[in-house]
């Protein structure tokens, strides 16, 4: 009786610690997002709020829908695998409403060497020039149309290396 | 790119952790020591440490509330930290801070110093006046029982908790090593040995400011040094920072043996950015030339006076060591690219929220609040203090 | 036929719902996707790289990434013959204007695209202390921003160096694989931009997947393979000096 009197003190400062708990539980409750844990330890609802964020690449499938004409003159050359914004930029706006937001028009001596220009880390099958040689100062789309880039009148291999007939896009034949 | 040598993966030129990140493990090192001192006198018998018992468990429990401001303040989303207590997640070394944290902080450090200055919280409760009268009777939590039994339930108590509080001071410290060491993307942090290493470098850097506290303490009151207290701290000091080096050296042999992959990058880091702070700083200044002079006082019969002054010189290059470590782990860890091609630069701010001035802010603070506490609960012998009826006497 | 296009094919019905839904203005509700019928991952088949720098761009432009911060950017390698232990990087601005004429002649020359690896055993996501980033049920790691502490454990502890803090959101970033993209049907923006096919999406739950033939047929390897991540970008032709 007198040993329980005596660790009185003690028994009160649990008590302190008991109700520190059952604050600390009670409010965790309240605090904890509702969907944490739905799939795993976090917050399921992010999933969604992620997925949800708009688009600024329409992807080709939308440009094709309209653009058939182009996608047409593009089969007939080696741009055939290049995807339309991969040169026309995020078109996502236009395909939304393509009477108001008009693509810019594109500047070939900006955009060609991009890709063209000749550099010693790029794979040797890549067509590539010293742009500066190779066409005397004069934009790309003088000779080369950048839908179907090969000169219709010459020979293909007149501006690049003999390697360079495909680009060659997928391992598989 | 300005400060950067070589190649850095392009998102690896900012770095993450700062100046801030130094300080934590360098705080929280001085509580695990701070306490695992204390704890010789009140487990170990170690009855010449007796000055230091309460000076010891007052700067644990200074330097513990501050550890967690460094962290918070470099937390990008300092309001969301209490996620951490809601839901952490058990696979993460850091989740466990705040666990580790409260369970240290309430249930070893502040209950401990409850029991050991119950006594006097009730005797002052009843001989001060005012608002501090009201401050030591909500802390006697409406209990005035101080009869010797009670204070036997106490001490028992008290051995207890100490008990348990050794093992989790090296928990609060190791943990700190685990976060660094458990990171397998980093070859500067990925040891088994780190959380050792963090371990007995807090214990060496603990000692050592208990040791100059006390000193400046004694000092400041005029009263006289307990030689044969400070002896014996500097004594443990010398054998804990033995351990520690070893350790330390171990690691360093490990790796220019192994040279694996990463070897030749740290190395050319440690020779060229970190040489100051590394080589320098914390291994020549912060730890050999403090061991000499520790180990000088333990073969040389020197006066009281040259004792005094190395132990000072020795615990002041301590924890300028202590703190290097902490440095060349968090921000060694960072200026090379995990790409081993390159290293890129800190670029410390001033009076950012993570800048120069931050840290010696928090730096200070503990001194600030163990000035405080130390008013607050008088780690000595008061020389007025009241006496109650029926209660024991002072031990 | 080749990969690419029949990759396409394969995106197409759903990207056709998805896109109604798009041009709705509530993507959020676009196609009927199942997390459980996916597990995303990225091929890169090297050789094709030129270094053109459009997946970082596009990247950029999809995802509002910061300057001087990357979800995906290019390096380019150049290594000597006898010495793949030591060799010459850069990236300028992640490769996002492209590449200047490679200086040093000589020896071997590549790009390498760099994106989150997607790991399966990731090694941020472990060390997250809240559970702010995560690996989705379809295989994706992601940030959730609203959660996120900022601590920057997770930056220190991806071995590829994929991600950074967001000095707009004080939050983790990372890619997310276009996650918002690829449950709508599309392929993520880099891939779409990609002029030479050099980086594909794949779905490794779907068994129609060209991957399943490529993994099958060349030499695929992961970036820093004894990190243990089970990274789930696979490069085909990758040099031993790349790291």
């Amino acid at each position: 009786m007198n040993a329980f009197k005596d660790a009185g003190h003690i028994f009160r400062l649990a008590a302190v610690f008991v109700c520190g708990i059952l604050v600390f539980v009670g409010v965790r409750a309240v605090l904890v997002p509702k969907s944490f844990g739905q799939y795993g330890h976090y917050r399921g609802d992010a999933l969604a709020e992620i997925a949800a964020r708009p688009v600024n690449f329409a992807g080709h499938q939308a440009c094709e829908d309209c653009h058939s004409d182009v996608l047409d003159k593009k089969k007939a050359g080696k741009h055939v695998h290049v995807n339309c914004e991969a040169c026309h930029g995020a078109q996502a706006k236009h395909a939304e409403d393509p009477a108001s937001v008009q693509p810019a028009k594109l500047d070939t001596a900006v955009l060609c060497v991009r890709c063209h220009e000749a550099n010693i880390a790029k794979p040797k099958s890549f067509p590539q020039v010293a742009s500066a040689d190779h066409s005397s100062g004069l934009p790309c789309d003088t000779c080369h149309q950048p839908h179907s880039p090969a000169i219709d009148t010459g020979e293909t291999a007149q501006a690049t290396t003999p390697a360079t007939t495909k680009v060659a896009p997928g391992g598989t034949k | 790119m300005p400060g950067v040598e070589g190649f850095m993966y392009p998102n690896e030129i900012e770095l993450q952790w700062s100046v801030l990140i130094v300080l934590y493990p360098f705080l929280t090192g001085l509580v695990a020591g701070a306490f695992i001192l204390a704890s010789l006198e009140r487990v170990f018998q170690v009855q010449e440490v007796k000055p230091t018992y309460r000076l010891a468990l007052l700067t644990a429990l200074a330097f513990l509330l501050v550890a967690p401001l460094p962290l918070q303040l470099h937390l990008g989303h300092p309001e969301r930290s209490y996620e951490m207590y809601l839901t952490p997640h058990k696979t993460s070394a850091m989740a466990m801070f705040g666990f580790v944290y409260l369970w240290y902080l309430m249930a070893v450090l502040v209950f401990e110093i409850w029991l050991d200055y119950r006594r006097d919280i009730v005797v002052l409760s009843q001989s001060t006046t005012g608002w501090k009268r009201m401050i030591y009777r909500v802390m006697t939590l409406g209990s005035n029982n101080i009869s010797e039994h009670a204070l036997h339930v106490d001490e028992r108590v008290g051995w207890v908790i100490t008990l348990i509080g050794i093992p989790s001071a090296f928990l609060l410290h190791g943990y700190v090593g685990f976060i660094f060491g458990s990171i397998k993307a980093n070859p500067w942090w990925s040891s088994p040995l780190m959380p050792v290493v963090f371990i007995f470098s807090a214990m060496v850097s603990g000692i050592a400011t208990v040791m100059l506290i006390y000193m400046f303490v004694t000092w400041a009151r005029k009263e006289t040094i307990d030689m044969r207290c400070v002896d014996t701290i500097a004594r443990y000091l010398l054998y804990t920072f033995i351990i520690d080096f070893g350790l330390e050296m171990l690691d360093l042999i490990h790796r220019i043996y192994e040279s694996d992959e990463s070897f030749r990058s740290l190395d050319f880091m440690v020779h060229t950015k970190l040489y100051v702070s590394h080589i320098v700083v914390q291994i020549l200044l912060g730890t050999v030339t403090p061991i000499t002079l520790l180990a000088l006082t333990q073969v040389v019969r020197l006066g009281e006076m040259a004792r005094k002054r190395i132990y000072a010189l020795a615990g002041c290059l301590t924890l300028m060591g202590i703190f290097a470590m902490r440095w060349n782990v968090v921000i060694g860890g960072q200026l090379f690219s995990k790409s081993f091609l390159g290293y890129t630069t800190y670029k410390m701010g001033l009076v950012t929220r993570e800048g120069l001035l931050m840290a010696i802010v928090l730096t200070i603070l503990p001194l600030i609040i163990l000035w405080g506490l130390v008013k607050l609960l008088p780690p000595w012998p008061e020389k007025n203090a009241g006496s109650l009826a029926g209660a024991a006497p002072a031990r | 036929m080749n990969v690419t296009r029949r990759h396409m094919l394969l995106l197409l019905p759903a990207a056709a719902i998805a896109w109604k839904h798009v041009l709705a203005g509530t993507p959020e509700a676009a196609p009927n996707y199942k997390l459980s019928e996916h597990w995303w991952s990225m091929l890169i088949d090297l050789p094709k790289c030129i270094g053109c720098g459009n997946c970082v761009r596009a990247c950029q432009t999809e995802n509002d990434v910061p300057d001087g911060y990357f979800r995906t950017w290019v390096e380019r390698y150049h290594v000597t013959d006898y010495d793949i232990e030591n060799p010459h990087v850069d990236s300028p601005d992640g490769g996002k204007k492209g590449f200047p004429p490679s200086k040093e002649e000589g020896g071997k020359n590549f790009f390498v695209p760099k994106l989150c690896n997607h790991c399966a055993d990731s090694p941020c996501t472990q060390v997250c202390p809240v559970g702010a980033t995560f690996i989705s049920p379809d295989g994706v790691v992601l940030v959730d921003k609203k959660y996120c502490l900022g601590c920057r454990y997770c930056v220190q502890a991806c071995p590829y160096g994929c991600r950074f803090i967001n000095p707009a959101t004080e939050t983790a970033e990372k890619c997310t694989l276009c996650y918002h993209r690829i449950t709508k049907g599309l392929t993520t923006a880099c891939c779409e931009s990609c002029p030479t096919g050099a980086r594909q999406l794949a779905d490794l739950k779907n068994p129609n997947d060209p991957i399943h033939e490529f993994l099958k047929t060349h030499s695929i390897q992961v970036l820093k393979p004894y990190m243990a991540t089970h990274a789930k970008v696979f490069y085909n032709g990758l040099d031993g000096s790349v790291r």
